[in-house]
């Protein structure tokens, strides 16, 4: 049962490395999901409503709805 | 958990029916063991060092062994150093930790009880549920759908902004 000599494994410092690895790896993961969020969903949903309300004629749309019959006050 | 290291145990042994003496491979020599269920001895990855030996019923050769472990560990050869391991220890680390092929047998169950529980509850619709309320049927929906459009919920990114106004329809 002879066995060849092994590799002495790490002795020390092994929570300080993980910690390490386990921090910047939390920080970089959520600087990149707020970044991707900010730049995928906040700046288009923006923009959507800025071009919105650029052209909205609130009173075309209001004789819309009330032709439509939605409303109970003004028919 | 205990009771699951008990039970794989009890299989790998052969099953009930191997009672008292037990032998180990590498060693060759037989002792008389209580099966798993009486012993005080549980190793987890969680909880490395039991309480107790694996092997707490020791022939001569072993008690031996046991005296001479009270000396200078440098006088022990390779394989007495073994045998106290296999005597303090059921298995290493390695041989603790291995992994299985259990997790195919609780995914094979768990869908099979999805499926039988989609033919019941198929069952209790073709025979027992009762009629669908007026607010559910398909000439209610849609007249509420075409009043959300009338109204304009959520012009912007939602509903209504899909509905083209002009030609009634929806937005290709």
């Amino acid at each position: 049962m002879a066995s060849s000599a092994l590799t002495k494994p790490q002795m020390s410092g092994l929570l300080a490395r993980c910690l390490r690895f386990h921090i910047a790896g939390a920080f970089l993961v959520s600087l990149g999901v707020a970044a991707l969020y900010k730049f995928a969903v906040a700046e288009p949903r923006k923009k959507a409503y800025a071009d919105f309300y650029r052209k909205y004629d609130s009173v075309k749309d209001f004789e819309e709805m009330r032709k439509a019959g939605i409303f109970q006050s003004a028919k | 958990m205990l009771s699951r290291a008990a039970w794989s145990v009890v299989l790998r042994r052969g099953g009930l029916g191997t009672r008292g003496k037990h032998s180990l491979e590498d060693s060759g020599k037989t002792w008389t063991r209580k099966m798993p269920p009486y012993t005080n001895y549980h190793a987890q990855r969680s909880y490395p060092m039991p309480d107790e030996p694996f092997c707490t019923e020791l022939n001569a050769e072993q008690r031996a062994l046991k005296e001479k472990e009270k000396g200078s560990w440098t006088q022990l050869s390779h394989a007495e150093k073994v045998a106290l391991y296999r005597l303090q220890f059921h298995e290493t680390f390695a041989e603790m930790n291995r992994r299985s092929n259990e997790w195919k047998t609780v995914m094979g169950c768990v869908f099979f009880f999805f499926g039988f529980t989609g033919l019941l509850i198929w069952w209790q619709r073709v025979y027992m549920f009762p009629e669908k309320p007026i607010t559910l049927t398909d000439e209610w929906r849609a007249k509420q759908l075409q009043r959300i459009l009338d109204m304009k919920a959520n012009p912007v990114q939602g509903l209504a902004s899909r509905w083209d106004y002009e030609k009634k329809q929806w937005k290709k």
